[in-house]
C-alpha cells in the first residue's frame, strides 16, 4: 500500500457559527502534485492552515507523514509559501533565506549550500545581497518560493505560488515543481488560474466545504462532458457556462 | 540557535531603520531637554500689582519684594480696566482700614504671590508702624521715668541704663534664617521632582510603542504565520522578541539615565546602576504589554489606540500627583498599574537614596507583571499556530 504524505480525513472546521469545511477528504502521495481549487472564501486556506497545525479541526483528522497534526516537529520537513510574500523587507534576500534556513532548523554547515541551490533554482542568485525593498514583485514571489524550497522539504504546500508573475517565469516555476516532483517529492498547490490546473496531477475541486470532485483533470472533463478544468469548475459551481 | 538568529534579525532590521531608532534614542532625550529649560524658566514668577489709594507705608514695602511691580491707579475703573486688559494681575484698594483686593485669577500661581506678597508687605509696614509707636511710647516713658528717677537717687539711675542696654541690641538685631536642604539646593524645583517619574514613563511609552508596533509588522506582514510554519517554539519567538528590545532598552534606558543626571544636573542620592535597573526592569514590562497588545490592534493605527486607553492613565499612577488623598478605588487601581512601582522605587533611589534592597516589593511586583505578561504572550500566539 501507498504511504500518504498528507491524508486528510473528513476535515471539518466552524469559526463560531460560521461553517467553513463540511467535510474534507483529501490525499497526497509521494511524488505528485495536487492542486486545490475552489472559488474566494471556499476555504482552500483553511485547508492549508489546518494542515501545517495553525487550526486545529473542530472534526476529523489532518495527517502529515502519518502523524497527526499539529506537529510542531514536522514542520520542519514541509515547506509553506503563503499568498503574501511574507518577507522581511529591510533585509537582503540572503538574510531572508539565512533567517529562515534556521528556523527551519538546517545545520549550519549545510546551509549555505542549501540557500545558493534554492537561489539558483528561482534565478536570484546574483540579487541575493540587495534589499528586498529593492526587489520586483515577481522577485519577491521568486524569493518566496525558495524560502519554501529551502532544506528539501518532503511536502511543499504552496498558497497561490504563481499571482503576479509573469508567464515566463510562471512556466519556470512550473518546471521547477514538476523536477521537485520526479524526485519523488509532494506538492499541494491552491490556484484559481485554471489552466494551471491542467498541469497537476490531481484536482480536488473545493466547493460548500466539501471536495466536490479530486481525480485527474482528465478524468474530471470526462465526467463532467467539458473540455477543460475551467469549465469542469463552472459547472460544479452551478453557473451557466456559455457553449460555443 | 533559532533565538540568536531572531534576536539578530530583529536587531539588523531595527538598525536599518533609522526613523524608528531616532525616536528610541533621539526623541525622549529632545523632549526632556526641552521640558527642564521650560519648568526651570517658569519657576520665578513675575506679578504685577495695580493699587488703588492704598497709602505710601505699604506700596512702598510691596515695591520691595522680589519679582512684584507695582502701578498706582487714579481710580478703581483704570485699575479693573488693567485688570481686564491682562496688564497686572491683581488690584488692591483700600477702604479706610481694610484691603479690598481682586485677583486676575488665570493663573493661580500668579494669585498666589499676590496674597503672599501683600500679606508680607502689610505684616511690615504693620510692624514697622508698630515699631514707631513702640519707640515712641518708650521713649515718653523713659522721660517720665528719668524724671521720675531723677527725683530718685543714682542707684535705681543705674538699673534703668542696664535695662535700655539689654533692651536696645535685641530690638536692633533681625533674625537670620539660613536654609539646609536634605535633597538637592535652593534651586530645587517641580522639575526636579517629576524628572525621574518622566524619565521612567519615556522607557516605558517609547519601547511600548516600538515593540508592540514590530510584532504588530510581523503579522501583518504575514512573516509570523511564515515563522509559525517553521518548527520553532512559541516561547522562542517571544524570547528573542524580549530579548533582542531588552539589548535595545539597555541603551536606551542608560541613555537617558546619564542624560538626566549629567546633561540636566539631577542629584542623584543612590546609587545610578540601580536607577538603570529599575528602568531596565519597567522597559521588559513594557516590552511584553506592547506585545501583548498588539495582538488586539489590526493596524498601526489601532495600536495607536492605545496610547490614551492605556498609556495616559498610567501618568497619573506613576507618582506626579500624590495618591494618598486619593479615593480609595483609585487607590486600588493603582496596584494594577507597574508604573506606580518603578515610579515609587526610582523617586527612592534619587531622592532619598533608597538601596535598591529595599525595594524589594517593587522589584517582586514589576517581576510579576513581567512573568504574567510574557506568559500570556507566549499562550496568545496560540492563535497563529496550535502547537
Amino acid at each position: 500500500m501507498q504511504t500518504n504524505i498528507l491524508e486528510l480525513e473528513h476535515l471539518a472546521k466552524s469559526f463560531g457559527k460560521k461553517r467553513v469545511l463540511a467535510d474534507i477528504n483529501l490525499t497526497v502521495i509521494p511524488g505528485e502534485i495536487i492542486g486545490l481549487i475552489g472559488p474566494s472564501g471556499a476555504g482552500k486556506s483553511t485547508v492549508i492552515k489546518i494542515a501545517l497545525g495553525m487550526e486545529v479541526a473542530t472534526n476529523g483528522t489532518a495527517k502529515i507523514f502519518q502523524k497527526e497534526m499539529p506537529n510542531r516537529q514536522l514542520l520542519s520537513d514541509i515547506g509553506y509559501m503563503a499568498q503574501t510574500d511574507a518577507l522581511y523587507m529591510s533585509l537582503t534576500g540572503y538574510e531572508n533565506l539565512h533567517f529562515f534556513g534556521v528556523m527551519k532548523g538546517l545545520k549550519a554547515s549545510k546551509l549555505a549550500s542549501a540557500i545558493e541551490y534554492v537561489a539558483a533554482v528561482v534565478n536570484l542568485t546574483a540579487d541575493l545581497n540587495r534589499r528586498v525593498v529593492e526587489y520586483s514583485g515577481g522577485m519577491m514571489r521568486r524569493l518566496s518560493l525558495a524560502i519554501a524550497l529551502l532544506g528539501d522539504p518532503q511536502l511543499l504546500i504552496l498558497d497561490e505560488p504563481t499571482v503576479g508573475i509573469d508567464p515566463a517565469l510562471r512556466q519556470q516555476i512550473w518546471a521547477e515543481l514538476g523536477r521537485i516532483k520526479m524526485t519523488g517529492r509532494s506538492i499541494l498547490i491552491t490556484t484559481h488560474v485554471m489552466d494551471e490546473a491542467e498541469l497537476v496531477d490531481r484536482v480536488a475541486l473545493l466547493l460548500d466545504g466539501t471536495v466536490m470532485a479530486f481525480d485527474t483533470p482528465q478524468k474530471l472533463k470526462q465526467l463532467y462532458q467539458v473540455d477543460s478544468v475551467e469549465k469542469v469548475f463552472l459547472k460544479a459551481e452551478g453557473v451557466e457556462t456559455c457553449e460555443s | 540557535m533559532r533565538i540568536i538568529a531572531i534576536i539578530e534579525r530583529i536587531l539588523k532590521e531595527l538598525f536599518r531603520d533609522k526613523r524608528t531608532l531616532a525616536l528610541m534614542f533621539i526623541a525622549p532625550i529632545l523632549v526632556m531637554l526641552l521640558m527642564s529649560v521650560i519648568f526651570n524658566t517658569n519657576s520665578v514668577t513675575n506679578v504685577t500689582v495695580g493699587t488703588v489709594g492704598v497709602s505710601s507705608k505699604v506700596t512702598n514695602e510691596i515695591k520691595k519684594i522680589k519679582h512684584v511691580h507695582l502701578k498706582t491707579y487714579q481710580t478703581q475703573e483704570k485699575a479693573k480696566h488693567a485688570l481686564t486688559k491682562q496688564k497686572i494681575d491683581a488690584v488692591i484698594k483700600q477702604n479706610g482700614h481694610n484691603y479690598h483686593i481682586m485677583y486676575a485669577n488665570t493663573d493661580a500661581t500668579k494669585t498666589a504671590k499676590v496674597k503672599l506678597a501683600f500679606q508680607n508687605a502689610l505684616t511690615i509696614s504693620n510692624v514697622k508702624a508698630l515699631k514707631q509707636a513702640l519707640s515712641k511710647s518708650t521713649q515718653a516713658n523713659t522721660q517720665l521715668k528719668a524724671q521720675i528717677l531723677a527725683l530718685e537717687q543714682k542707684v535705681t539711675q543705674q538699673k534703668v541704663k542696664k535695662q535700655k542696654a539689654a533692651q536696645s541690641p535685641q530690638s536692633q538685631k533681625a533674625a537670620k534664617i539660613s536654609n539646609t536642604y536634605v535633597y538637592g539646593d535652593h534651586n530645587t524645583g517641580y522639575y526636579d521632582k517629576i524628572l525621574p517619574i518622566l524619565m521612567s514613563f519615556f522607557v516605558f511609552f517609547f519601547v511600548f510603542l516600538i515593540s508592540g508596533m514590530a510584532l504588530l509588522k510581523e503579522r501583518t506582514s504575514g512573516t509570523l504565520n511564515r515563522l509559525l510554519a517553521t518548527p520553532v517554539k512559541r516561547s522562542v519567538i517571544i524570547f528573542g522578541y524580549m530579548l533582542s528590545y531588552g539589548i535595545l532598552a539597555v541603551i536606551q534606558t542608560i541613555l537617558i539615565v546619564l542624560i538626566v543626571v549629567w546633561l540636566l544636573d539631577i542629584e542623584v542620592v543612590g546609587s545610578m546602576i540601580a536607577v538603570v535597573i529599575m528602568n531596565l526592569l519597567l522597559a521588559l514590562v513594557a516590552l511584553a504589554f506592547g506585545i501583548l497588545l498588539s495582538t488586539f490592534a489590526n493596524s498601526e493605527f489601532q495600536m495607536m489606540q492605545f496610547i490614551p486607553l492605556v498609556i495616559v492613565p498610567q501618568i497619573f499612577f506613576s507618582g506626579l500627583v500624590p495618591l494618598d488623598t486619593m479615593p480609595t478605588w483609585i487607590k486600588a487601581l493603582s496596584y494594577l498599574i507597574p508604573l506606580k512601582y518603578s515610579g515609587e522605587a526610582i523617586n527612592g533611589i534619587i531622592l532619598h537614596g533608597t538601596s535598591i534592597f529595599d525595594l524589594g516589593f517593587e522589584i517582586t511586583m514589576l517581576l510579576l507583571f513581567l512573568v504574567i505578561l510574557t506568559s500570556l504572550n507566549i499562550w496568545g500566539l496560540r492563535r497563529y499556530r496550535k502547537v
